[in-house]
C-alpha cells in the first residue's frame, strides 16, 4: 500500500513535469520558431488589414525580393479587394532591415515594393492605381536588434493612397 | 619613433652641413609615440582683451585659440600637447625668443607661440613654430580676419603646423555635414546638420519635417547634394549652404538617391530606381544633360568618382550579392574588384587616388576597410556591430563614418554616432555631435 502510494506520487510528479516541459517547449516554439520560416516572418504581430481578411503586408528573406507562397496568397487577397474597390489607389512601401548599408537598402526596398506591385498587376490591377516608395531601413516597425525583429521589418506594405 | 628621428638627424647631419629641421612626423604608419608639443597661449595685451570682451564676449581669445590648436593636434593622434601648467616661460616673452632649455626641460620637442590683437573690429594673429632641440624657428605666419572667425584661425594654425611637420596638407579648417537623428527608431526625426570638424559651430539646415539622408559636399564646400523625402517623393536635391536655396536634381519619374559630386564639381552622380531596378546616372549641373552610366537588371548604387574624373567605383549585386566594381566614367570596362568573403558596399575613392574605402559585412559584423583600386591589398581598419559609410578627410589620411549600437528587444540602447579612424587603423575616436548622428561627409579645406 505504502509502496503503491509512493509509486503513484512519483508517477504524478513525472507526469506533471512532462506537462510543464511540454508547455515550455510549446511556448518557445510559438514565440520564435513559429513566427519565422527560414528567415521570413510568418507571424501576425505587426500586420494590419486593408479590409476584413486582407492583410496589408508581406515579408521577405534577407537580401531577397522573392515572394513566398504565403506572400502571393496575401497579394491575391489584396488584388481581389482592389478589384472590388476600384476607386481606391494604393502605395506599396518597400522596407529593409537595419543590417545593410543605407543606400543599398533603399534600392532593395524599391525592388521589394515593385515585386509586390508586379504581382498585383498580374492579378488585374491597373499599374496606374499603384505607386511605390522605398524607405530602405528608415522606418522599421520593430525596433529590436534580433533576427525576429529584422524579419518583421523586411516587408512591403500596401497602404491606401486616398 | 622620436629616437629614430634623432638617429636620423645625426646621420643626416654627418652627411650634410646644411641646417635641417629636426622634427618631422611620419604619418604613413600608426603613430604610437606622438610628438610632445607645447602650445603656448597666444599673447594678448590689455587693450585687446577689452576689445575681445566687447566683440566676442571672450576675455582671452588668444588663450582660446591656443586651445583649439591643442585639441586639433591631440585628436590627430600625431601630437601629444603638454599641459600648460608645466610651462615655465610667459607667452609674450616666449613669442619673442623662447628659452629653449626651459621648453626642453618639460620635454617639448616643438613649441607654438603667438600674439593676437583686436583693433578696429579686426583680429590680427601671428604665430611661430619652434624646433626646441635644434633651437630655432621653423615657421612664422601672420594673418588678419574678422574677430568672429577666431576658431577658424585656430584651425588654420593647426593646418600650417601639421603641414610643416608631416609634409602633407592638414584637415582641420574643414567642416562635416551629417544627418542629425532624434527620437525612437521607429519614428526617427532626421535633419541636415553642419559643424566644424572639431564638433563646434553646429547649425541645422533642415527642420526635420521630412526625412533627409546622405548629404555630400561639392569640392568648394559651398554646395551639398542629398536625398530628401520632401512631399514623400524621395529625390536628390542640391542645396547652396550659403544662400539656403535648394532644387531637385533632374526630372526623374521615380526615386533618385546615393548622390555625390564629381571631383570637378560639374556633375552629380546618383542612382535612379525604376520598376525595381536601380542604375547609375549623371546630371551635368551646367547644361542639365542627364546621362545613363549603367544599364543592368541588378542594383547599381553608391557611385563615387576617382579624383581625376576618369573612373567610377560603385556597388552592385550583379554577381548575386553586393560587391564593389570599377568602370570608366562613361560606363565601359566594368570590373569587379572585391573578392573577399562577405558583402561589400559604399565604395568611396580616396582624394589621393590610390585607395577605395568601403563597408564590409561578414558573419554578422561590419567593417570599415580600404583596398587598392584594383581590389588588391584589402585592409580592414575597424570591426563593429554596425558601422558604414566612410568619408575621407581632404588629405586622404583619416576616415569618418557612423556607427550604430545594438538595441534590446524593446528597442532601448540604440544610438548612432560619428567616429573617425586613421588610414593606419590607429587613432579610432568618437566625433562629438550635439545629437545622434549618421551619414557624415567631410568638406575640402576651406582656406587655400
Amino acid at each position: 500500500m505504502n509502496f503503491s502510494k509512493s509509486f503513484r506520487n512519483t508517477f504524478l510528479v513525472i507526469l506533471l513535469s512532462l506537462i510543464v516541459s511540454a508547455c515550455a517547449t510549446k511556448k518557445t516554439t510559438t514565440t520564435v520558431e513559429g513566427q519565422m520560416q527560414g528567415d521570413v516572418y510568418t507571424g501576425t504581430d505587426t500586420v494590419k488589414y486593408l479590409a476584413d481578411g486582407v492583410p496589408d503586408r508581406v515579408f521577405f528573406a534577407t537580401n531577397e525580393s522573392i515572394l513566398t507562397t504565403k506572400s502571393r496568397d496575401t497579394l491575391r487577397k489584396q488584388a481581389n479587394w482592389l478589384r472590388e474597390n476600384s476607386s481606391i489607389n494604393v502605395v506599396v512601401e518597400g522596407h529593409a532591415d537595419e543590417r545593410g548599408t543605407r543606400e543599398y537598402n533603399l534600392a532593395l526596398g524599391e525592388r521589394r515594393a515593385n515585386a509586390a506591385k508586379d504581382y498585383l498587376i498580374t492579378y488585374g490591377i491597373s499599374a496606374d492605381r499603384i505607386s511605390v516608395i522605398s524607405y530602405g531601413k528608415e522606418r522599421p516597425v520593430d525596433s529590436g536588434s534580433n533576427p525576429l525583429s529584422w524579419s518583421k521589418n523586411r516587408r512591403s506594405v500596401t497602404v491606401k493612397a486616398n | 619613433m622620436i629616437r629614430i628621428f634623432n638617429l636620423f638627424f645625426i646621420i643626416f647631419f654627418l652627411l650634410s652641413a646644411k641646417a635641417y629641421s629636426l622634427i618631422e612626423i611620419d604619418i604613413t604608419r600608426g603613430n604610437l609615440d606622438p610628438l610632445p608639443i607645447a602650445v603656448s597661449p597666444l599673447f594678448q595685451d590689455d587693450s585687446s582683451k577689452r576689445n575681445s570682451i566687447n566683440e566676442l564676449k571672450i576675455e582671452n581669445v588668444g588663450s582660446e585659440i591656443s586651445l583649439v590648436v591643442e585639441n586639433n593636434l591631440k585628436i590627430s593622434g600625431l601630437f601629444n600637447p603638454i599641459s600648460k601648467e608645466a610651462f615655465l616661460q610667459k607667452p609674450d616673452i616666449a613669442h619673442l625668443k623662447p628659452r629653449f632649455e626651459d621648453w626642453a626641460l618639460i620635454k617639448a620637442q616643438a613649441l607654438i607661440t603667438g600674439k593676437v590683437t583686436i583693433e578696429d573690429k579686426k583680429l590680427k594673429v601671428e604665430f611661430r613654430l619652434w624646433d626646441i632641440l635644434a633651437g630655432r624657428e621653423m615657421m612664422a605666419l601672420a594673418f588678419t580676419t574678422v574677430p568672429s572667425n577666431w576658431r577658424r584661425v585656430g584651425h588654420i594654425i593647426s593646418d600650417k603646423v601639421y603641414e610643416r611637420l608631416t609634409g602633407e596638407k592638414g584637415y582641420f579648417d574643414t567642416r562635416i555635414i551629417y544627418v542629425s537623428e532624434e527620437g525612437p527608431k521607429t519614428a526617427r526625426v532626421k535633419k541636415l546638420a553642419i559643424m566644424d570638424q572639431d564638433g563646434f559651430n553646429t547649425k541645422y539646415l533642415t527642420l526635420g519635417n521630412e526625412l533627409v539622408l546622405t548629404p555630400r559636399f561639392n569640392p568648394t564646400s559651398q554646395m551639398v547634394t542629398y536625398l530628401s523625402y520632401f512631399k514623400n517623393l524621395p529625390r536628390v536635391y542640391l542645396l547652396d549652404i550659403e544662400t539656403g536655396t535648394q532644387e531637385v536634381v533632374g526630372d526623374f519619374p521615380g526615386m533618385t538617391f546615393a548622390p555625390r559630386f564629381s571631383p570637378d564639381g560639374k556633375k552629380i552622380i546618383m542612382s535612379f530606381a525604376k520598376d525595381g531596378n536601380s542604375d547609375i546616372y549623371t546630371m551635368d549641373l551646367e547644361n542639365r544633360i542627364v546621362e545613363r552610366i549603367t544599364n543592368h537588371p541588378s542594383i547599381d548604387t553608391s557611385p563615387s568618382y576617382s579624383p581625376d574624373n576618369r573612373f567610377i567605383t560603385f556597388n552592385s549585386d550583379r554577381s548575386g550579392f553586393q560587391q564593389i566594381y570599377v568602370m570608366k566614367s562613361d560606363g565601359s570596362n566594368v570590373k569587379r574588384i572585391s573578392f573577399g568573403k562577405g558583402l561589400y558596399g559604399t565604395p568611396v575613392w580616396s582624394p589621393r587616388g590610390d585607395l577605395i574605402a568601403f563597408t564590409k559585412l561578414h558573419k554578422g559584423k561590419f567593417y570599415i576597410g580600404v583596398m587598392r583600386t584594383d581590389g588588391s591589398g584589402e585592409r580592414l581598419l575597424t570591426e563593429n556591430y554596425y558601422q558604414e559609410a566612410p568619408s575621407w578627410s581632404p588629405n586622404g589620411r583619416v576616415l569618418i563614418f557612423y556607427r550604430e549600437t545594438k538595441s534590446n528587444d524593446k528597442g532601448e540602447g540604440f544610438s548612432a554616432k560619428l567616429w573617425s579612424i586613421d588610414l593606419t587603423g590607429y587613432n579610432e575616436r568618437q566625433v562629438q555631435t550635439e545629437t545622434d548622428a549618421s551619414d557624415p561627409s567631410w568638406s575640402s579645406l576651406l582656406s587655400n
